[in-house]
């Protein structure tokens, strides 16, 4: 049994400083992403969530030239970029993706300047890396408070939010005639994106946090009926997926002959795997009739 | 604006979407408690109208003016078009449960209250044995009673539905006829209510609100589903025919314009039996 829990758990697992902070951190990034990422599912925004974390790159790359805490950078540029966003006043669906893909635009035109700048003056391509990819096990601790100050700011906002939100994320002229504030709430759940986005970023990289945010959304939308459910299981399912992910890279030190595999790809494997089991498994797509009607005949004969 | 014993008045309101006119100087008032019926083939403007009311569109000249009253989400509105994919995580319960409390801050508190009203509404609209079921896997005709029960659940003054019919079975469509006019009497619901076929709506309406080329014609249904009041209204001879307690509308002639008007509704022409 021992022996068993000790090829499971590699030496050292539950002692190491490292480990315990990305799994706090990756925990509450998972929690507020999984919560807020079936909102943003409803409402058809997983665009603009890819687009805040691209552009929230910028923010890392600056606080990286500014030697200032990364989370700091990434929410500053997720949360402007999130405003930005909503404050343009878009009538269809489709010019909604135009200024989101503007804005995406821009942003990592920036980010690209501050890279080539971090690159030139502290010559490192680390920074590059850990900004987009994440760097789980060599998050400072002393991140911890204000990442949990934010994660309990987005579901408390959530929290506070919850019906109106779910009423406009269904159909916004609804929640109009009861008098909510669509605009309003339309630019309040883009900024918890960003917070969430901000949280992810600095666990799994900007790039990889659209995985955090959309992929456990996605699967509790598939198990879940009611939204309440669907968002404590998309967040259970972040969680086990980081914690999951942070285990299979602890462990791949032990075979990779100490080089390790990065954690965002474990967790964001975990995910992408769980998702298509659980597709394959309940299909609500319809499928074409034409084209299954002779392999129906065929299998049933 | 409003005249004693008004809920709404829509005053000479003049309605125009992209720089083309819709709405040409429409004038009616609702009194409390009125079931009104807004009738029009398709494209003459039924859905602009309900949306001028709702606020959602502002006439180009004219007003609307609405007594809400102390309630805060006076107003329930049934949408012609709502669509959801089928694996949304919302059941028929949950979005009419929204209707009750949506605009409410904070995460709903388990209450026996607000689920036994959720029950009785959706008992009410025969939505009861797919109350579970995600809305988007419902039928047109189903979540269409889910709608209505989402509207109705939080007693409003004014309900305003925008083909809620057009759906449903005829079976269905009495009995939701039926069950807006028994609602609308015991809460003192207005309701407006758009249609493209009167018929059903005829024992039940209070005033009718009749639309063509934009314009519009009301009063009672006597005093407007008449050839005269009709004829006027479309610009060209129509002729009201009473069948078997049925109405039909229909052109004399099919001739030059009266011929082009049957092309543009055809409605009016399917209802000859
Ligand atoms: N956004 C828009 N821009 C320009 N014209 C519009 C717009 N929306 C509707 N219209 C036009 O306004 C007219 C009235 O449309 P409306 O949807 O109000 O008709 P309706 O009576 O509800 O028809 P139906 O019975 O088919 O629902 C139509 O001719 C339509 O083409
Ligand atoms: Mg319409």
């Amino acid at each position: 049994m021992t022996e068993l829990l000790s090829i499971v758990f590699a030496p050292g697992f539950f002692t190491s400083e490292p480990v315990r902070t990305a799994a706090v951190i990756g925990a509450a990034a998972a929690i507020v992403s999984g919560v807020v990422g079936v909102f943003t599912v409803i409402r058809g925004q997983s665009f603009a969530g890819h687009s805040l974390a691209d552009v929230s790159s910028a923010g890392g790359a600056a606080a990286f030239l500014l030697g200032i805490n990364p989370l700091l950078g990434f929410l500053g540029m997720s949360v402007l970029a999130a405003t930005s966003m909503e404050l343009v006043r878009v009538d269809r669906a489709s010019e909604r993706d135009l200024v989101t893909g503007i804005v995406t635009g821009a942003g990592l035109g920036l980010a690209a300047l501050l890279f080539y700048l971090d690159v030139t003056t502290s010559s490192t391509t680390g920074a590059t890396v850990t900004v987009m990819f994440g760097s789980m096990f060599a998050i400072p601790a002393s991140i911890v408070p204000l990442a949990l100050i934010v994660g309990i700011g987005a579901l408390a906002a959530v929290g506070m939010l919850y019906r109106p939100l779910l009423l406009c994320s269904l159909d916004p002229d609804l929640a109009a005639v009861q008098g909510v504030p669509v605009r309003l709430i339309g630019l309040l759940h883009l900024i918890v994106v960003a917070l969430a986005v901000a949280l992810a970023a600095i666990t799994v990289g900007a790039v990889l946090s659209t995985g955090l945010l959309i992929g456990p959304a996605a699967i509790a939308l598939h198990l879940a009926r009611r939204p309440g459910l669907a968002v404590l299981t998309a967040a259970a399912i972040g969680v086990a997926a980081t914690w999951g992910g942070i285990l299979i890279a602890y462990d791949s030190y032990e075979w990779t002959g100490g080089h390790g595999w990065p954690v965002s790809f474990c967790i964001v494997a975990l995910i992408f795997v769980a998702y298509v089991v659980i597709a394959q498994a309940r299909p609500t797509r319809v499928r074409p009739v034409l084209g299954t009607a002779r392999t129906g005949v065929a299998s049933a004969g | 604006m409003l005249a004693r014993g008004e809920i709404l008045a829509v005053r000479q309101a003049s309605v125009s979407l992209s720089g083309r006119s819709i709405l040409k100087d429409i004038d009616f008032a609702l009194e409390m408690g009125e079931f009104c019926g807004l009738i029009g083939s398709n494209g003459s403007g039924k859905t602009t109208l309900l949306r001028t009311i709702l606020g959602f569109v502002a006439p180009s000249s004219g007003s609307v003016s609405f007594d809400g009253g102390s309630k805060s989400a006076s107003v329930g509105y049934v949408p012609q078009k709502f669509s959801l994919d089928p694996y949304m995580p919302i059941r028929a319960r949950d979005l009419v449960a929204l209707g009750l409390d949506g605009n409410r801050l904070g995460l709903p508190l388990p209450s026996r209250g607000r689920w036994q009203k959720v029950d009785e509404m959706l008992e009410a609209v025969e939505a009861t044995p797919f109350a579970d079921q995600r809305i988007g896997s419902l039928s047109g005709g189903q979540q269409q009673r889910v709608l209505i029960a989402h509207a109705l659940v939080r007693r409003p003054r004014l309900l305003l539905l925008d083909e809620p019919l057009a759906n449903l079975d005829m079976r269905s469509v009495a009995g939701i006829v039926a069950l807006l006019r028994r609602l609308s009497r015991e809460f003192q619901i207005t309701v407006l209510l758009s249609a493209h076929d009167m018929n059903p709506l005829l024992s039940v309406m209070d005033r009718v609100v009749y639309l063509a080329h934009g314009r519009a014609a009301s009063g009672t249904t006597d005093a407007v589903v008449r050839t005269d009041v009709l004829s006027q209204l479309y610009g060209y001879h129509i002729d009201v025919v009473r069948v078997h307690g049925r109405v039909l509308v229909v052109a004399a002639e099919a001739e030059g314009d009266a011929l082009a008007a049957i092309e543009r509704d055809p409605v009016h022409v399917a209802q000859i039996p």
